[in-house]
């Protein structure tokens, strides 16, 4: 296991796992701050696969933008835990059961695609990166 | 690394916010999950961008196959910029009609 795959399973836990508690936290504060991370480890996979263009765009206007405006309405409206509407416990676990039903169908349907053989290009190949920005590609054939 | 990781890991991202819109009342948390459900699909896209590269590239190593897709990343992330401003606007236009924003108050779109 090299320090390409250990940095892809890391990322990989960091941004699942912050978007389940996302999704369980009472407090939109914290679903917010949540959110930032798994936006975070977004990025980071964006590294991982040599797109740093879009990994800094993804944390200037997702983590910076669009997620500060999430806080200033959630700060507007002055929402916390206590005013977070409650809804029946069995629709909590249709939903969930319904989103799992999802997530099977799809593994199952790709189980057997061909696709899963294919390699994708990790740490390397130049497309995606910052220093070729402006560069005239046509030029070069 | 196998392409097979990014897709689970992508599906995994898409199934978390598609139940975190089927369980949460809150508008601005519903609002999230469509946003993570965007991130999933955006990751999956460089991730075949990458793949679609390397086989180009091993044809000939100036090839740029697989650009397309990063462009296709940040029109997704311009379209998710001015859907959150507009959609934040609806929220903050409900909570001053109902003083809430638990999505349950929409269903009769009066007051």
């Amino acid at each position: 296991m090299n320090i390409i795959q250990i940095l892809f399973w890391f990322l990989s836990v960091i941004a699942l796992f912050s978007a389940l508690m996302m999704i369980t936290s009472k407090n939109p504060v914290h679903s917010v701050l949540w959110l930032i991370l798994t936006f975070f480890a977004i990025s980071g996979h964006y590294i991982l696969l040599n797109a740093q263009f879009l990994a800094i765009v993804n944390i200037i206007v997702y983590a910076g933008a669009i997620m500060v405006l999430f806080l200033f309405v959630i700060m507007l409206m002055n929402l916390n835990s206590e005013t977070e509407p409650q809804k029946n416990r069995w629709l909590k676990m249709a939903g969930a059961v319904s989103g799992g039903c999802l997530l099977l169908v799809l593994v199952a349907a790709l189980k057997d695609s061909e696709l899963l053989k294919q390699q994708a290009q990790v740490n390397e190949g130049y497309i995606g990166l910052i220093k070729n920005l402006g560069k005239n590609y046509s030029a070069l054939m | 690394m196998l392409i097979n990781y990014y897709i689970f890991l992508s599906l995994a991202l898409f199934c978390i916010g598609i139940v975190g819109v089927l369980t949460r009342r809150n508008a601005i948390i519903i609002f999230m999950c469509i946003e993570l459900m965007l991130n999933a699909v955006n990751l999956l896209l460089v991730a075949f961008s990458k793949m679609h590269h390397l086989t180009a590239a091993a044809a000939d190593p100036n090839a740029i196959a697989g650009t397309d897709a990063q462009i296709f990343v940040f029109f997704i992330m311009v379209v998710a910029a001015a859907e959150v401003s507009v959609g934040l606007a609806i929220i903050v236009m409900m909570y001053r009609n109902v003083h809430s924003t638990d999505v349950n108050f929409l269903n009769r779109l009066k007051h």
